[in-house]
C-alpha cells in the first residue's frame, strides 16, 4: 500500500522541502555575502580596474671582451579601453596630437572596439621618448587612454646581424602553442634572439590598478594582491669578439661570402661574417616591416646567413679530410709516394706544377690533385675492409665523426646539414656497379660533397685542436653564471689519433711557409700559421675562393674557415683575408696596411662573375 | 470565440505574474549588464537588451499561440515533438558550430542562432508525461522503467556529445517526476546521491585515509544498532557500506582520471583547495565581489561597477545575477530567489491539483528542470556550485533559452486552464 495515490501525493511536500531548503541555504549564503561580508564591498569600491602588463627588460648581449652588443631602448605604446573613452572627447585635437587622420582614428578605434570595449588594446605603438612626453602632459584630458611602457631592442655597434638576429610581433602559431604569449608581445624571430628567447625574455608581471572616471590612478587593487612583478631577462655573453667581426665584415665588404673564426679549445665562435650583411637596427621598432621587405626582395639575399645556410663544394680544404682518413686507417703512411703527372695526370688532372712524386706533406702544400685521389683510392680499396662498398661506409663514417654531413645542432637556427653521399646513394644512381674511378671527384672535395662555411671551420680547429673538437656554438655564458647546455661542451672525438694529425698540421704549415706553398704570399710577420687553399668549381660562375687556416700552429687561438663566391683561387682572396683576420685577432693590429687595403677596398663584380 | 475570452479568465494568474516578473527583471539586468560610458536606449537592438526585447516579444507570442491551442494536443503529439528535438540534437553534433568548446548551435544565417539543447528538455518533460500518464504504465515494471530511462538518456547523451556537461546534468531533474510517480528505489537514489556528494566532497577535502576511519566508525556502529536491535536488513546495510568504502576509492580515481583539468580546478575552487584568484578562480572571485558589493540595499539600478567593466565574465548570460546582486543587493536577491520557490512551489501545487495524469507528470517534470538551473546558476555565482554554464531560467540573455522555457510554461498553463474541462 505504500504506492496508493494518496499516499504519493504526500512525495509533493519531500519535493518542495527540498525546494525550500535549498532556497533558504541559498539565502544564508547571499545574506552573509551581501550583508555581513564588509571585504568585498571595499573591493569594489566605485572604481575601475585596469591591468597592466609590466614587461620585462629583455636580457642584454655582451661579446666575450664585456663589449655591449644589444641593449633594450624604452618606447611607449598608446593603448586604448574603447568603453571608457568619452562620447565628448575632442577627436580633431587628439588627433593633431598623435598627428594622425581622423580616418585613420575611427579606423583604429573601430578595430579596438571590435577586439574588445573592456579589454586594452593598442592604439598606436613604439611612439618615441619626445613625443612620449609631449603626449603624456595632457593625455589626462582623454579617458581610456594611456602609456604603456616597452622596450625595443638596439644595436650599438650594428654587426653581426645575422647572429643577433631580431625579434618581432608573435605570430599566430606561437601565440596557440605557448600560453605565455599575449597578441601584441615581441619574440626573438632569428638568431640566439630566437634561440634564447626563453633566456633572453624573463617573465612578465602584472599590476593591477584601479583608476578613477578622469582616468586617474588611484592606486593598487587589494594592496597589490593580484599583482606580479616582472622578472629581467638574463645577460647573455657571447664567444663573439665584436672587434674581430666588425673587422671581418669590413673585410667582406663587396664581396659574397662568409667568414667562420672559431676558438679551437672551447668551439666558441670569435666571428661570424656573412656578406653581405644589413644593419641589425633596420629591424626594429616602426620601421621594421618596411625593411624587412627591401632585404627580402635583394637580389643579393642579404638576410641569408651564407655561413651555415650556404652549402658549397669544399674543394681542395677537403683533402685534409681525405688525408687523415687515409692515414687512419693505415691505407698510407707519411712517406707514402704517388705518381703525378702535372695536367697529363689521370682521371685527375694537377693543376699545380711541381716535382714528382709527391709524399703526404707535399701533396698538401702542393695541392695535388693525383696525389689526394690515389689515397682517397687505397683507403676505399683497402683490402681490409673486404670490398670497395665496406671501404667505402668505414670513409663515411669517418667523414661524420669529423663533423661533415650533419648539422652541429647547438644554438644557432637555420644550420644546414651539407651533403656527404651515403653509400646507399651511389647503390641507387649506378644500380650498385661503382668504383673509385666512378666516385673520383670526393678525393678532391668535388662531387657531390657540399659543406656549409660553419663545417669548414670546424675542420680547421679539430686539425689545430690535433684530434677533437667542441661543437661549435655563439654562448660563452649566461649574466647570472647558469651553465651552457652541456651539448657544446662535450669535447667530440674524431677518431683520428694525434701522430697523423701532426703530419698534416706539418703540411699545412708549409703552405703559408714552403717554397712552394699556395699561400706562401700572406704569411703573417711573426706567426706561424697552418692553411690550405681551395678553389672550388662552381658550375654557376666563376670559381669560389676558398681557405681554412689555424694560427699560432704552437698553440692554435683561432680556426676559421673563407668562402668568397665566384672570387677564383684560394690564394686570391680568401687566403689573404684569413691572414689578416688571424693576425688581426692575435696581435690585435695588422703590419701589412697594404694588403689590408687592398683586401678591403677589393670590390667583386657579380654581375661579370655569375652566370644566368 | 467564447474558448479566447476564457482562456484569459481560466489561466492561473499567480504564477504568470510571478513569470512576468522574473523576464522583466531579466530584461532590465541585460541592460544594465551592458551598459557603459556610451549609453545605448534599451530597445537599440544592436545590443544585447533590444535583441533581449525582440526575443521576449517572440517568446510572448508563442507563448500566447499555444494558450489557444488544444490542450489535447500536446499529449497527442509528444513524441513527434520529441523525436524532432532529437533529430535537431543529431543534427546539431553533424553541421553544428562550435561554440566555446561545445557544439550546440544551429546557425539559421541573419544572426539568428537556435539551441537544439534548450528544446531538448521540454520535448523529454513531455514524452515522458506522455509515457507515464498512459493507463498501462506502471513504473513498477521493468518495461515502462526501461522506455523512461531511454526518453532521459537519449537526449542526454546527445548533449552531452556536444561537450555541453551542465545541460546534460539538467537531465538528472527527472528523478524528482520519478519519485513522485513511485518508482521503486528513486527516493532511495536521491537520498543515495546527496551522501554521494557528501562522500565526495569530504574525501576531497580530508583524504581517503580520514574517510576510510570515519564511515569505518559510522559501520562499527550501525553494525552494533542493527545486532543489539535485531534489525532486518542486515544485509543491505552491509552492502550499502561496502557501496560507501568503494566510492571512497574510486573518488581519487575519478577526480584525476576521468574529469577534464577545468573541470577539477572549478572542483578544488569551490573547495577552497586552490585559491588562486588570478586564473581558474577568477570567474568566482569576481563574481563573490560584483554580489557581496551590492551590500543591503545594492548601489541601485544602472549603479554597479564590477558587472559593467567585465570583470564578471559572461555577466548577461550565465552571470546574469550578478548585476542583480550587485545593483539591487540583498533586498534584491531575496525578491528573486523567493519568486523562484514562489514559482516552483506554486507549479508543485498546480500539479497535483490536474485530474490528467499526464498534465500532473509534466508539471513535475518542469519544476524538476527549472530547479536544477535555477540552483547550479546562482549557486554557481554565489560559490556554492562548481563553475556549470547554464542559463538562468527567463533571465539570462539568449533567445533559445527564453523561448524554450516560456513554452515550457506555457504548455503547463494551458493544461492547468483546461483541468475543468476534464470530466
Amino acid at each position: 500500500m505504500r504506492y496508493s495515490p494518496r499516499n504519493l501525493a504526500k512525495r509533493q511536500y519531500v519535493i518542495i522541502g527540498i525546494f525550500a531548503v535549498v532556497g533558504v541555504v541559498y539565502l544564508m549564503k547571499l545574506f552573509s555575502l551581501q550583508v555581513l561580508d564588509d571585504e568585498l564591498k571595499q573591493s569594489a569600491d566605485n572604481n575601475v580596474l585596469r591591468y597592466v602588463t609590466q614587461y620585462p627588460a629583455r636580457g642584454k648581449v655582451f661579446d666575450r671582451n664585456g663589449e655591449l652588443l644589444v641593449f633594450n631602448e624604452a618606447v611607449y605604446d598608446l593603448m586604448v579601453v574603447p568603453g571608457q573613452v568619452s562620447k565628448e572627447m575632442d577627436t580633431t585635437e587628439f588627433c593633431r596630437l598623435l598627428n594622425i587622420t581622423h580616418d585613420s582614428y575611427v579606423e583604429r578605434i573601430t578595430k579596438a572596439r571590435k577586439y574588445s570595449r573592456i579589454k586594452a588594446s593598442v592604439f598606436v605603438s613604439q611612439i618615441s621618448k619626445e613625443d612620449y612626453a609631449h603626449i603624456g602632459e595632457i593625455l589626462y584630458r582623454y579617458p581610456g587612454f594611456y602609456f604603456q611602457t616597452r622596450t625595443i631592442r638596439h644595436y650599438p655597434s650594428a654587426i653581426a646581424a645575422h647572429t643577433l638576429g631580431d625579434i618581432g610581433e608573435v605570430d599566430q602559431r606561437q601565440l596557440e602553442e605557448d600560453p605565455y604569449y599575449k597578441r601584441g608581445d615581441y619574440v626573438g624571430k632569428s638568431g640566439i634572439e630566437k634561440f634564447y628567447e626563453k633566456e633572453l625574455r624573463g617573465k612578465k608581471g602584472l599590476k593591477v590598478v584601479m583608476v578613477d572616471v578622469h582616468n586617474r590612478e588611484k592606486g593598487s587593487y587589494l594592496n597589490g594582491l593580484l599583482d606580479s612583478l616582472p622578472v629581467p631577462g638574463k645577460d647573455i655573453y657571447l664567444g663573439m669578439d665584436a672587434q674581430l667581426q666588425a673587422y671581418g665584415e669590413q673585410l667582406m665588404h663587396g664581396k659574397i661570402g662568409s667568414i667562420v673564426a672559431i676558438e679551437p679549445k672551447t668551439g666558441q665562435i670569435l666571428a661570424f661574417v656573412t656578406s653581405p650583411t644589413y644593419d641589425p637596427n633596420l629591424l626594429v621598432g616602426r620601421v621594421r616591416g618596411e625593411n624587412y621587405n627591401k632585404l627580402l626582395n635583394d637580389p643579393e639575399k642579404p638576410l641569408i646567413n651564407r655561413a651555415i645556410s650556404g652549402t658549397y663544394p669544399p674543394g681542395s680544404t677537403f683533402k685534409m679530410v681525405n688525408g687523415m682518413i687515409a692515414l687512419q686507417s693505415g691505407s698510407i703512411t707519411p712517406a707514402t709516394q704517388f705518381h703525378c703527372n702535372g695536367p697529363g695526370s689521370t682521371p685527375i688532372k694537377c693543376t699545380h706544377f711541381h716535382g714528382s712524386s709527391p709524399d703526404l706533406a707535399n701533396a698538401i702544400e702542393n695541392s695535388c690533385n693525383p696525389y689526394f685521389y690515389e689515397a682517397f683510392k687505397t683507403t676505399i680499396n683497402n683490402p681490409k675492409f673486404g670490398d670497395i662498398k665496406k671501404g667505402y661506409e668505414y670513409w663515411y663514417q669517418m667523414t661524420q665523426a669529423l663533423g661533415l654531413g650533419h648539422k652541429f645542432d647547438t644554438d644557432i637556427p637555420y644550420e644546414l646539414p651539407g651533403n656527404i653521399p651515403t653509400r646507399a646513394y651511389y647503390d641507387k644512381q649506378y644500380g650498385g656497379k661503382w668504383n673509385s674511378v666512378t666516385i673520383r671527384s670526393l678525393g678532391i672535395g668535388q662531387g657531390e660533397i657540399l659543406v656549409t662555411p660553419l663545417q669548414l671551420a670546424n675542420i680547421a680547429a679539430l686539425i689545430a685542436n690535433e684530434g677533437y673538437y667542441y661543437p661549435p656554438h655563439l654562448i660563452r655564458a649566461f649574466g647570472d653564471s647558469t651553465a651552457i647546455p652541456e651539448k657544446m661542451t662535450t669535447r667530440m672525438e674524431t677518431g683520428i689519433e694525434q701522430r697523423h694529425i701532426k703530419v698534416i698540421k706539418a703540411g699545412m704549415n708549409s703552405v703559408f711557409e714552403g717554397s712552394h706553398g699556395t699561400a706562401r704570399g700572406s704569411k703573417i710577420p711573426g706567426i706561424s700559421a697552418g692553411g690550405k687553399t681551395g678553389t672550388a668549381q662552381n658550375p654557376h660562375g666563376d670559381n669560389h675562393s676558398i681557405f681554412i687556416a689555424f694560427a699560432p700552429v704552437e698553440d692554435p687561438q683561432i680556426a676559421l674557415s673563407i668562402i668568397i663566391e665566384n672570387g677564383g683561387y684560394g690564394s686570391t682572396w680568401a687566403a689573404p683575408i684569413a691572414s689578416l683576420m688571424m693576425e688581426k685577432y692575435i696581435k690585435g693590429y695588422t703590419e701589412r696596411p697594404a694588403v689590408e687595403e687592398r683586401m678591403m677596398n677589393g670590390v667583386i663584380n657579380y654581375a661579370i662573375k655569375k652566370k644566368k | 470565440m467564447t474558448d479566447r475570452n476564457s482562456i484569459i479568465g481560466k489561466v492561473d494568474w499567480p504564477l504568470l505574474l510571478m513569470f512576468f516578473a522574473l523576464v522583466l527583471i531579466g530584461w532590465l539586468s541585460i541592460y544594465s549588464a551592458g551598459m557603459s560610458e556610451d549609453h545605448h536606449a534599451i530597445y537599440d537592438i544592436t545590443q544585447f537588451c533590444g535583441k533581449q526585447m525582440i526575443w521576449i516579444g517572440i517568446s510572448l507570442a508563442v507563448g500566447f499561440v499555444i494558450l489557444l491551442l488544444d490542450a489535447k494536443f500536446f499529449d497527442a503529439f509528444a513524441f513527434w515533438i520529441y523525436a524532432v528535438v532529437v533529430f535537431l540534437l543529431v543534427v546539431v553534433l553533424v553541421y553544428g558550430k562550435a561554440t566555446k568548446g561545445a557544439t550546440s548551435w544551429i546557425d539559421f544565417g541573419g544572426g539568428v542562432k537556435l539551441q537544439p539543447s534548450e528544446f531538448a528538455k521540454l520535448g523529454a518533460a513531455l514524452a515522458l508525461a506522455s509515457l507515464l500518464g498512459r493507463q498501462d504504465a506502471d513504473l513498477k515494471q521493468r518495461k515502462t522503467r526501461i522506455a523512461a530511462y531511454c526518453i532521459i538518456m537519449v537526449p542526454a547523451a546527445l548533449v552531452l556529445l556536444q561537450h555541453d556537461a551542465g545541460s546534460a546534468l539538467v537531465f538528472a531533474s527527472f528523478i524528482f517526476v520519478l519519485y513522485r510517480e513511485g518508482m521503486p528505489g528513486a527516493g532511495a537514489v536521491m537520498l543515495l546521491a546527496v551522501v554521494a556528494v557528501t562522500i565526495f566532497v569530504l574525501t576531497l577535502l580530508w583524504s581517503t585515509k580520514v574517510m576510510c576511519i570515519v564511515i569505518g566508525s559510522l559501520f562499527v556502529l550501525t553494525l552494533a544498532y542493527f545486532l543489539l536491535n535485531k534489525k532486518k536488513g542486515l544485509w543491505t546495510m552491509v552492502a550499502v557500506f561496502v557501496f560507501f568504502f568503494a566510492f571512497v576509492f574510486a573518488v581519487d580515481y575519478a577526480f584525476y582520471d576521468i574529469l577534464e583539468a577545468h573541470q577539477r580546478t572549478r572542483i578544488e575552487v569551490i573547495l577552497g583547495l586552490n585559491d588562486d584568484i588570478k586564473d581558474a578562480g577568477y570567474n568566482l572571485h569576481q563574481s563573490r565581489i560584483a554580489i557581496g558589493s551590492g551590500g543591503v540595499l545594492g548601489k541601485g539600478f544602472l549603479q554597479g561597477t564590477q558587472t559593467k567593466y567585465d570583470f564578471v565574465p559572461e555577466q548577461h548570460t550565465d552571470f546574469i545575477f550578478c548585476t542583480i546582486g550587485e545593483e539591487a543587493g540583498f533586498k534584491g536577491s531575496l525578491v528573486v530567489i523567493l519568486l523562484y520557490v514562489g514559482l516552483l512551489i506554486r507549479i508543485i501545487r498546480m500539479a497535483e491539483r490536474q485530474k490528467l495524469a499526464f498534465s500532473r507528470i509534466y508539471g513535475y517534470a518542469i519544476a524538476g528542470i527549472i530547479f536544477v538551473h535555477v540552483a547550479i546558476n546562482i549557486g554557481m555565482t554565489i560559490g556554492l556550485v562548481p563553475v556549470i554554464g547554464i542559463p538562468l531560467p527567463f533571465l539570462s540573455y539568449g533567445g533559445s533559452s527564453l523561448l524554450a522555457f516560456t513554452i515550457m510554461l506555457a504548455i503547463f498553463v494551458k493544461q492547468d486552464a483546461n483541468r475543468l474541462k476534464i470530466l
